[in-house]
């Protein structure tokens, strides 16, 4: 990480410090001098804008803590209270809840930013595993936060979703009373989850450094997918992607404020301003939006188990993209099948976000069932065949000769993407 | 044409520069107040900022204590021998020359009179957090036939003003007034 | 430019079916109109008069059943609320008897509300409401408003989010009340004796006679509770269902939702800041890449 760092310290102070402890040297190495490559379009920023959401979450749920009390009897007025009474309790919770959606509409534009321009091939495979690892936890964080406010849609889906344990063969019941510490989701099981909820948010953090040490190490990827050859292909971190990034997280911010200050409500569901309560159940269980994809995977197998391993297999299957993908060209802009069978892929998983909330009956089961095939054969078929079948456009031979190519004699707003030429 | 920009770039960038900086610095100051605030008392609880107390029953010599604000108060109905205990004692024999009473401008004598209720004067009422390190004091205890603080200490006499050990101060005096003549609103 | 447009499009197209709304409800789902409201819209304020009004409906009417837990008293003289005097709202208050204690022999005992007490509800718990409902549960008010909403559909809840409608459960309620119909359906038959209510969310029709008649909502425990000059206003509104509904709706809205005028202003100040920074952080950044091709 540091090796790309042109710092020498100059004051007496700052050599002490470096031949003991090389901070210095690492960060500017990592974020001021790293070369980058400099035809990163927009789509690129949304790393530094997950950092900033990550951030943002990490700081708005250590301040909600402090009025918060986890227990079934509290939890529900303890939200109320920070909503009515604490200073701008009503502010921080909203960014809170927004924020969890906020960051899932960032990281599922990175991902398919990284599906399209092939950022999981050799040689940066473990920060894509890193990425879906960091996925992972996201849900499970997500998911645990989603329980706290302790509403209708709180407790049965903490109910249903620790139900899904249930399907593991033997062990399955006995892992359930485990997770929920008693017979039903209660008490105990509110206080791990507002545990876990605290610290997977840490635990996130630690592997976004692995994932971003990873792909420092190799060098970014681009939109070109060609490795930068010279000096003229890269710039310099600082200042040229510390204010395009800082330029996005702004713009984001007033997508975020929107939701916050506007439409707080938008993204949650209405059931949850109703206390949980164990003897009812709301006549439509919806998970977050989020989850709508794997929901309707999980729906669309008329099995318990085979439902179950299918909405894992879903996440299970991005950790071996890597090696599916047999094409040789890196970025889906010199693939013309690839780019194709990329839309359709992104249309299919939008339609299963839809069907995630339609009722599981009639022609929607019908419909997830056959989405929930075409997911898969996505990636076990049509990705490992395109590389055989697809002649690949010829590849420039560096990135300033990409960038020539696509036309952009003109400095200003020269970002645009090589496929919107 | 490339040489006139670069010769009257760097002013002009600079102050977009300068002025894009600071609009950070001020959204970032306006963004950090509600996590700051959030930590002051909150609406319910300044509401109960003040409580009214029943002192109907509490006879002479007796004492009661309420919560106020989180905190003990007690309030005392003094024996006449206490009283008299009291105002013989000299301001020059206090540690803390200074009443310490919310109702009173803050340089008033600590006399008995300043630290008895205005024109009730056998009633105390204070706050009893020992103004050292702030432990509850024991009451009818100590040197002085007052209070006494165990944590350190501490001796206060029969009107609540330290006479020996650690603690700097007097009791405090909340606010307080008889609302009627047997309730007294605090705070 | 052209990668923003795209972003900008590709992102209005996620959001659209991702954040997907509730399920639809089979069948007889009522339809809930979007009505006018002056708290709607990113400069939305409540009408002063309009909750004060509303508060007295409530307190009226719907009080003997409904509670209103989660508000306390200071609230009604608070900012951006009914607007009460302090004065005011102490006395109301104290038309209110709460419990309290243990005093010191060990007894709660009763004593007026003062403002920093919540409203008591009218039944101690869930189990008491029913017993003297016949079975149903008149819901807290407190947060009922942010609690019910229709189911919008395809495309609509994609459009709700652009034109900023959060305010389906005020329709809902103000709908629900004013639907009340004189006579149930016939097709009921003439056992019936319920209450019918073509815009209940949570009602369902199972009577094979009305198979066909497309009937919408169904039985609900709560009898219709207004009538046309029942509550007394004296600013000169009309005293009718549809006043008294719609007052009573935005009162419930201001309940769930107290901060909703302070959110829309700091918000308001937030997206100008925003907008403005992003153009500054614009021209900055092509200014700083003037030089590079990429």
């Amino acid at each position: 990480m540091a090796g790309h760092s042109n710092y020498v310290p100059q004051s007496a102070a700052a050599k002490w410090l470096e031949s003991r402890l090389p901070v210095i040297s690492l960060m500017r190495g990592s974020f001021v001098d790293f070369p980058t490559p400099k035809n990163l379009n927009y789509w690129w920023t949304f790393g530094g804008i997950l950092f900033f959401v990550l951030i943002a979450q990490i700081i708005t749920g250590i301040v909600l803590v402090m009025h918060y009390t986890p227990s079934t009897t509290a939890a529900f007025d303890s939200v109320e209270h920070i909503m009515r009474d604490v200073n701008f309790g009503w502010m921080l919770r909203y960014l809170h809840a927004n924020g969890a959606s906020m960051f899932f509409i960032a990281v599922y534009i990175h991902i398919f930013r990284g599906l399209y321009y092939g950022s999981y091939k050799a040689p940066r495979e473990i920060s894509w595993i890193l990425g879906v690892i960091i996925f992972l936890i996201m849900m499970g964080t997500g998911f645990m936060g989603y329980v706290l406010p302790w509403g209708q849609m709180s407790f049965w889906g903490a109910t249903v979703i620790t139900n899904l344990f249930s399907a593991i063969p033997l062990v399955g019941e006995e892992i359930r009373t485990w997770l929920w510490g008693g017979f039903a989701v209660d008490n105990p099981t509110l206080n791990r989850f507002f545990s876990l909820h605290y610290l997977l948010p840490f635990m996130i953090f630690g592997v976004v450094i692995l994932h971003v040490w990873a792909f420092h190490t190799t060098g970014n990827n681009n939109p070109s997918g060609v490795q930068p050859k010279t000096q003229q292909d890269t710039v310099p971190f600082h200042p040229y992607y510390t204010i395009k990034d800082l330029f996005a997280i702004v713009v984001f911010m007033i997508l975020f404020a929107w939701f916050v200050f506007y439409v707080p409500n938008y993204m949650g569901h209405p059931d949850n301003y109703i206390e949980a309560n164990p003897l009812v159940t709301p006549a439509h269980i919806v998970p977050e939006w989020y989850f709508l994809p794997f929901y309707a995977i999980l729906r669309a197998v008329p099995d318990k188990l085979g439902g179950v391993v299918a909405m894992f297999g879903a996440i299970a299957v991005l950790f071996v993209v890597p090696w599916l993908d047999t094409s040789k060209v890196r970025s889906g802009t010199y693939r013309p099948l690839f780019k194709q069978f990329f839309w359709i892929f992104a249309a299919v998983c939008l339609a299963l976000g839809y069907l995630g909330a339609m009722p599981a009956e009639g022609w929607y089961v019908t419909f997830s069932r056959i989405f929930t095939v075409y997911y898969f054969a996505h990636f076990l078929i049509i990705l490992p065949m395109l590389g055989f079948l697809e002649k690949p456009r010829p590849l420039p031979a560096s990135i300033s000769e990409a960038v020539l190519k696509s036309g952009s004699g003109t400095p200003a707003g020269a970002a645009a993407a090589p496929e919107t030429k | 044409m490339a040489h006139t920009t670069d010769a009257e770039e760097p002013n002009r960038r600079d102050f977009l520069y300068i002025a894009t900086g600071a609009m950070g610095v001020v959204g970032a100051g306006a963004l950090v107040w509600p996590f700051i605030d959030q930590m002051n008392p909150d609406a319910s609880a300044l509401a109960l900022a003040s409580i009214e107390v029943d002192v109907s029953a509490v006879e002479e010599g007796q004492s009661i204590t309420v919560k106020w604000r989180g905190k003990p108060v007690f309030i005392r109905n003094r024996t006449e021998a206490e009283v008299e205990e009291s105002k013989s004692v000299p301001l020059s024999d206090l540690p803390d020359k200074f009443a310490r009473n919310s109702n009173l401008p803050a340089d008033a004598e600590a006399t008995d009179v300043n630290r008895g209720v205005e024109g009730k004067e056998n009633w105390l009422v204070q706050v009893g957090i020992c103004t050292h390190l702030g432990c509850v004091p024991i009451g009818d205890q100590g040197d002085f036939g007052g209070w006494f603080c165990p944590c350190h200490g501490s001796h206060y006499d029969t009107a609540g003003r330290i006479r020996k050990g650690p603690a700097p101060e007097n009791l405090l005096i909340p606010p307080l007034e008889f609302v009627t003549d047997s309730m007294i609103k605090i705070g | 430019m052209s990668t923003m447009i795209k972003m900008v499009r590709s992102f209005a197209a996620v959001a659209a079916v991702a954040v997907s709304a509730p399920a639809f409800a089979a069948g007889n789902a009522p339809h809930i109109e979007r009505h006018q409201w002056s708290f709607a819209g990113p400069f939305g304020t409540f009408d002063r008069g309009q909750l004060q009004r509303g508060f007295k409906v409530y307190r009226e009417v719907c009080a003997s059943c409904h509670g209103l837990r989660q508000v306390a008293f200071r609230s009604l003289a608070q900012d951006g609320g009914p607007s009460f005097s302090e004065e005011e709202a102490k006395q109301i208050a104290s038309e209110y008897t709460v419990i309290d204690g243990p005093n010191e022999d060990g007894d709660m005992y009763e004593r007026p509300a003062i403002l920093a007490d919540k409203f008591p509800s009218p039944f101690p718990n869930e189990q008491a409401a029913r017993a003297s409902n016949g079975g149903a549960y008149p819901p807290d008010f407190s947060l009922l408003a942010k609690a019910r909403a229709a189911h919008r559909g395809f495309p609509w809840f994609v459009f709700d989010a652009f034109t900023q409608y959060q305010e389906q459960g005020a329709d809902y309620i103000y709908e629900l009340l004013i639907s009340y119909p004189d006579e149930a359906p016939e097709c009921l038959g003439e056992d019936f004796s319920g209450n019918f209510n073509p815009k209940f969310l949570g009602g369902s029709i199972t009577a094979e006679a009305c198979a066909h008649e497309h009937l919408t909502g169904g039985e609900i425990g709560m009898a219709a509770p207004l009538f046309d000059e029942l509550v007394e206003y004296t600013d000169g509104t009309p005293m009718t269902v549809d006043h008294y509904a719609k007052d009573v709706a935005a009162f419930m809205m201001w309940a769930a939702e107290p901060h909703l005028e302070e959110r829309k202003k700091i918000g308001f100040r937030v997206m100008v800041f925003l907008i403005f920074f992003a153009g500054m952080l614009y021209f900055t950044k092509k200014k700083l890449w003037r030089n590079v091709d990429h």
